[in-house]
């Protein structure tokens, strides 16, 4: 019976599986370059802000409070305010999509202000686009609020300051998504690369016959599987590397957890997707299906369910089950807590657990798929 | 002396998608050290399958196989190779592999390099190897260690004649180690020179035991007939006729000037009028196909072709081709006549299949001149493709459809009026016996049954330039002369028929051939001017191939 593991087998395999790591650049593209253009495209492109919003303006009033409150919007770097001259070119601009919203100053505006029982501003969102609907007519009430507070600063006997206004304004100072979707990205982007990395290693060995030749010699199936699986985990940790090392500087991140928890965060899922990619292919022998299989099963469900978008607390039960057997949604979520509140051990380890289980449940399905012979 | 391998009473089936394939059905037999064993049979015989569960890379459900001590060689198809890795590269992975230590491994490489002649090749990769030294290269992995039973499959697929005839010269230097070997083929000619043949047809054992005495059993059976020199070539499809129709035969061919007669036991000698026949020494191919139950069919005689121009029905002039750098097609020029079958005869990357390309008009030439049928390949190349047929190698077919319908297919593609493919494909159905396959999915079908399939659909609106490439390589020698029957056929009746293959024995039904090498024609002619001139040994158009290749690699040294 020969050992399970022999050093100059395995170091024999790996130098080999380097050279063809080498020798094509494919691999090397996709673990450290692709990830990089994904976090670039979308980290700009998928942004939940809305910025420089056109507003139609009608300023039906002659009251000086209204060229004061046209003069704050201006100031607001989310609203652009567009002076219409009566309501219904304002509407027409509305239906046109020129403008997304209307803000009315009435002929009475003067006086509802100084009454303070009713609004005294009127102000009409476009709501084809439901989430830029409620950030516009937030920007707004945040820019009135504001106003506001600093007229009332100026004369202090007017009316009273609306309390819950500043909400969101309070959750997200600077009114910047990014920070919290880029670590959620940096998973999402990982889970795809790493399940890729090892989707066509193991088929190409059965496309190319060269599998055939491999089964004839002493190889064991253990220095197969780390013979596949060591030199892509360290390509997947470089791209991981790279990619985290781009989020830093090009979109001003910064980790508050330790780089340890971190490493070993990552190493964890590193597994978890290489294993998917690694089961994909053993399965199917065949490069095409399983890339495919690789994409599917990482991509979708990293998009939408593993709260790297969509908040898991939103979802409807079901729903919320099917998550926990999403790798990603604990990468993403140890991503968001390492970068935005530090190593928070209680948020951490469960994660990891689950991570690490993962992990030894596809590879260990893995090594069994592994046979050694053509059946 | 090392034992050798036997088996008994081996049975594998799989169960494909077209239904339960028998590939074994109780293969008995024994692989003897130091002699090499042909495993002979048609694709789809189970040879694969076989090789396999020897190697112990597939479960036989049942049977028994008696490996020896020591270590088994496989060579897969593919070689096994890495493309990727350099030659050393590739070798020092399996040694690694194998465990040799430091000092074992400088020996033994040293030892292959000696043996292979790769020596100097060392750092080219493996992808960038001709055929013939990427086999080499497959052979110095499995002999890293040295086995007891090397088991090749099907080891001189797509490798020019020069280095198979090397390949042999190696397997046989090793056999006389006393290293069991066997070499499975689909070519018959090639299964001669084995000490033993294991003749497979479909998963049975046909013949196990030296190959002549199976053809000393037909001794007195198979008869040659010299065709006199200045016959030209549509009296040679007439005498081929009239000789299959002689009673007591099982099978005529055209065999280059010669037809020959394979006749059923106890027959008289076959005679026709004004010529001579004279006894010939029955091949592995003439016992073979007289083993087998069913008997070549006498294709039905064909309606004559239009002929759609006055000139040469194809004509190149310098006709060349170039992917960068690199020159595939070098003003290559010859003519094809009117019912005329020629042949491109060439190793693999020589450049036959880019010449072919270019005339089916599937590839832009970067000069000269090219005309198929009267059209000008260079200005009206969708022109021509409605004159001509095209039959692929492992003749591609949709395998969910039924017979009927891939011709109905076929009537489409090459643009048949809908009354038009109705009568034609009635037609072909009864020309090429398929009634009783019509309405089956052709996956399912054996491989002689979809070969004709193919061809019928290839000439569905009856092409003036029916293109084949590779037609007959791996299948069985019934299938193979009813195919070439059927192409005789039609070209007397006026189809011209252009033929690529590396393969020598679809060489000798051609009437002209173009051996192409390195992107030229170094020699062309009929195969008896061919063996005449180039052939000193007397051995067949495999010498004159060999022999007219190295004198060219001697003229035109490669840098």
């Amino acid at each position: 019976m020969t050992r399970a593991v022999d050093p100059q087998r395995l170091r024999g395999f790996l130098r080999k599986e380097w050279i063809q790591i080498r020798r094509d650049p494919s691999s090397i593209i996709v673990a450290v370059i692709l990830p990089m253009i994904m976090l670039f495209l979308f980290g700009f492109g998928v942004s939940l802000d809305a910025r420089n919003q056109p507003a139609a303006v009608v300023i039906e009033t002659s009251a000086p409070e209204a060229q004061d409150f046209l003069a704050s919007l201006r100031a607001n770097k989310y609203i652009i305010p567009r002076l219409a001259p009566d309501r219904p070119t304002a509407t027409e601009w509305l239906r046109s999509r020129k403008v997304m919203a209307i803000i009315v100053l009435g002929d009475d505006f003067g006086e509802r202000l100084h009454r303070a029982d009713s609004a005294p501003i009127q102000v009409l969102v476009n709501g084809t686009d439901a989430n830029t609907a409620r950030l516009v007519s937030g920007y707004i009430q945040g820019v009135w609020a504001t106003w506001l507070v600093d007229r009332e600063n100026v004369s202090p006997c007017s009316a009273p300051t609306p309390i819950n206004v500043q909400f969101r304004v309070w959750f997200n100072e600077d009114l910047d998504s990014r920070r919290s979707i880029i670590p959620g990205l940096i998973a999402v982007i990982m889970t795809l690369i790493g399940a890729l990395l090892t989707a066509m290693v193991v088929a190409r060995e059965w496309e190319r016959g060269t599998m055939e030749a491999l089964l004839t010699t002493p190889l064991t199936r253990t220095e197969l599987l780390l013979g596949k699986l060591i030199p892509y985990f360290c390509l997947g940790m470089a791209g991981m590397t790279v990619t985290v090392l781009f989020a830093l500087t090009v979109f001003g991140l910064s980790i508050k957890g330790s780089i340890l928890a971190l490493v070993l965060a990552s190493s964890l899922f590193m597994l978890v997707v290489l294993g998917i990619g690694l089961m994909a292919s053993t399965i199917t022998r065949n490069q095409f299906t399983a890339s495919i299989i690789a994409l599917t099963a990482t991509m979708l469900p990293g998009m939408l369910l593993s709260g790297f978008i969509f908040d898991i607390r939103s979802m409807n039960k079901v729903i919320q089950t099917i998550t926990y057997i999403v790798p990603a949604r604990y990468f993403v979520d140890l991503l968001k807590t390492l970068f935005m509140a530090g190593d928070i051990w209680a948020a951490i380890l469960p994660n990891m657990l689950a991570l690490a289980v993962v992990a030894a449940l596809f590879i260990g399905i893995t090594a069994r798929k592994t046979t050694r012979n053509l059946e | 002396m090392a034992d050798g391998l036997r088996f008994s009473d081996l049975r594998k089936t799989f169960t494909a998608e077209s239904g339960v394939v028998k590939a074994l059905d109780g293969v008995s037999g024994s692989i003897e050290p130091g002699r090499i064993t042909g495993l002979v049979g048609p694709d789809a015989a189970g040879k694969t399958t076989l090789i396999r569960v020897l190697a112990d890379l597939l479960k036989a459900e049942s049977g028994n196989v008696d490996r020896p001590r020591g270590h088994i060689g496989y060579m897969p198809q593919k070689f096994g190779l890495y493309e990727d890795l350099t030659v050393s590269e590739n070798l020092a992975l399996y040694a690694d592999l194998h465990g040799l230590n430091r000092n074992e491994r400088e020996q033994t490489f040293k030892r292959l390099h000696q043996f292979t002649g790769l020596a100097p090749f060392g750092d080219r990769l493996a992808g960038k190897l001709s055929g013939g030294m990427k086999q080499k290269l497959g052979l110095a992995c499995t002999l890293v260690v040295a086995p007891a039973v090397l088991l090749l499959d099907e080891p001189s697929v797509g490798v020019d004649p020069v280095s198979r005839r090397e390949l042999w010269s190696m397997v046989r230097s090793l056999q006389d180690t006393g290293i069991a070997v066997l070499w499975s083929t689909a070519y018959l000619d090639e299964a001669e020179r084995c000490d033993h043949v294991i003749l497979l047809h479909e998963g049975h054992v046909l013949f196990d035991g030296a190959p002549a005495d199976l053809t000393k059993k037909f001794a007195g059976r198979t008869w040659r007939i010299p065709i006199p020199a200045d016959n030209d070539a549509q009296r040679k499809r007439e005498l081929q006729r009239a000789g299959s129709q002689l009673p007591g035969v099982i099978d005529a061919q055209i065999q280059g000037r010669a037809l020959r007669l394979v006749m059923s036991p106890d027959a008289p000698a076959p005679q026709l009028p004004n010529l001579k026949a004279e006894p010939a020494t029955p091949r592995l191919e003439d016992a073979y196909l007289a083993m087998l139950d069913t008997r070549p069919r006498t294709p039905p005689p064909v309606e004559p072709i239009e002929n759609p121009t006055f000139g040469h029905m194809i004509e190149t002039r310098n006709l060349t081709r170039r992917f960068g750098e690199f020159t595939a097609v070098d003003h290559i020029s010859f003519n094809v006549e009117r019912g005329e079958i020629f042949g491109l005869l060439g190793p693999n990357g020589a450049g036959k299949s880019t010449t072919f390309k270019m005339l089916c008009g599937l590839l832009p030439a970067s000069s000269g001149e090219a005309r198929v049928a009267g059209v000008d390949l260079r200005t009206e190349r969708d022109d021509a493709r409605g004159k001509l047929g095209y039959m692929a190698q492992k003749f591609a077919y949709l395998g969910h459809l039924t017979v009927a319908q891939n011709m109905r297919f076929a009537a489409g593609v090459y643009g048949l009026s809908t009354s038009e493919a109705k009568t034609r494909i009635e037609a072909a159905i009864a020309d090429y016996g398929l009634e009783q396959f019509a309405n089956e999915p052709c996956g399912l079908l054996p491989l002689g049954i979809k070969q004709r399939m193919a061809l019928a659909c290839a000439v569905i609106h009856r092409p003036a330039v029916l293109f084949l490439d590779e037609p007959t390589s791996g299948v069985d020698p019934v299938t193979r002369h009813e195919f070439w029957a059927r192409i005789n056929a039609m070209a007397g009746a006026g189809m011209t028929i252009m033929v690529t293959s590396h393969f020598i024995d679809e060489a000798e039904y051609c009437d002209r051939l173009a051996i192409i090498y390195r992107g030229r024609v170094i020699g062309m002619g009929s195969p008896e001017e061919i063996k005449a001139k180039h052939d000193k040994t007397g051995e067949g158009l495999e010498a004159a191939f060999i022999s007219l290749i190295e004198s060219y690699d001697l003229e035109h040294p490669q840098q």
